[in-house]
């Protein structure tokens, strides 16, 4: 259901400021999105303010700083710091994107953070990803075969049918076109959202996989893949430079093609 | 610990929708007012077909400033919701879905909106 407004339980108040230390020069403020579950009160908006000449120059690196020496409390995924386990996804300066690929530098003015959008908030910038994952599940995104396999080796494919994967196989799973969708913010509970739909694709077009038409019945449905309407906002926030809107695309045409 | 109560994290507020994500929603908005202008339409032919004193009344709402805006607005809408219609029909077809084709074609439509609109109320007006 399409409802513009927050719940009254997730309007986001006004929180504390911490100031940047004295005689700090290149100051930069972080507005970051918190809730503690344990307090019952409504999420807040913290401001620290962040010598940068003391910061390395991603996003991430800034956030590490706060929790290492303002605020311990301070609490999000992170891992790698290099753009491939996807944890850091987060809605940094109006866009989702990975906090450890997002230089600091790229934000004008006050830098921003919130929680990956229309995702229940487990903890300050920790979004409950149940559903999505739920989804991935769902189009079971694993080779699927009939036959049984060559008795000598690996099922082969050629260096063209390879080639078909690229640009599908590189996702992380960060869940940053997802909920950067609008459509997934009004349908996530039936349309499987772009992330989902990039990995059905993924399969479907994998010469290997011999359910491709299981795998197109289990998405002719107007919720699940139709809810697509080309809006594109996942295509131009994928901090991997993927494409799910041409791989929802492409999986409109297989069926279109079925169809005739 | 309720799961139940977990606030939901902003969207719409926080989100900066890029041009592309704004064309989607322009066009969908665009839709619904042609719909109410069909409606508008209709009355203006049953007014047409009701006899030369209704047609008058009829002439005289769309002929007044307030009528010409509603035009203006409908001409519009008319016009960027073929141009995004054809976006549409491009991506169906499987062009379009890069980046750098998506905005080309995004201002081709508000190019063409705009020349056709313009185009349409000199002929109106001549």
């Amino acid at each position: 259901m399409v409802e513009f407004a927050l719940p009254a339980n997730s309007r986001v108040q006004t929180g504390k400021t911490y100031k940047a230390p004295a005689g700090a020069k290149k100051v930069k403020s972080f507005k970051i999105y918190r809730y503690d579950p344990d307090s019952g009160a409504n999420p807040r908006l913290d401001t620290y303010e962040i010598d940068l000449d003391a910061c390395g120059p991603m996003v991430l690196d800034a956030l590490l700083k706060i929790k290492n020496e303002i605020d311990s409390t301070l609490t999000f995924r992170r891992s790698c710091r290099e753009g491939i386990c996807g944890s850091c996804a987060m809605n940094i300066d109006g866009a989702n994107t990975l906090a450890c690929l997002k230089p600091i530098e790229d934000i004008k003015g006050d830098a921003k953070i919130y929680p990956l959008p229309h995702m229940p908030v487990i903890k300050d910038l920790i979004p409950d990803l149940t559903v999505p994952y739920a989804q991935l599940a769902s189009i079971k995104p694993w080779m699927q075969t009939q036959t049984p396999p060559p008795p000598d080796g690996e099922r082969l494919q050629s260096p063209e049918e390879r080639e078909k994967l690229d640009g599908m196989w590189e996702c992380i799973l960060c869940f940053c076109c997802q909920t950067s969708c609008p459509s997934y913010w009004w349908n996530g509970d039936r349309y499987l959202g772009p992330a989902v739909l990039l990995q059905a694709a993924r399969w479907i077009h994998d010469s290997r996989d011999e359910m491709t038409g299981e795998r197109l019945d289990a998405l002719e449905d107007p919720f699940k893949l139709y809810r697509c309407h080309t809006i594109m906002n996942c295509t131009k926030t994928c901090p991997k430079g993927l494409n799910p809107a041409q791989a929802i695309g492409s999986i409109k045409t297989k069926l279109l093609q079925r169809g005739v | 610990m309720s799961t139940r109560n977990r606030p939901l994290s902003p969207h719409l507020d926080v989100y900066r929708l890029p041009l592309l994500a704004i064309m989607s929603i322009t066009h969908r908005i665009t839709g619904v007012g042609l719909v109410i202008g069909l409606f508008a339409l209709a009355w203006w032919l049953c007014a047409a077909a009701s006899g030369p004193a209704e047609f008058a009344v009829a002439q005289a709402v769309f002929g007044s400033f307030l009528g010409k805006l509603f035009l203006f607005g409908w001409t519009v809408a008319l016009f960027f919701h073929l141009s995004h219609g054809i976006r549409h029909l491009l991506w169906d077809s499987g062009w379009g879905f890069e980046i750098p084709q998506a905005y080309l074609s995004a201002k081709v439509a508000l190019g063409a909106t705009l020349v056709l609109t313009v185009i349409a109320w000199i002929i109106g007006l001549a």
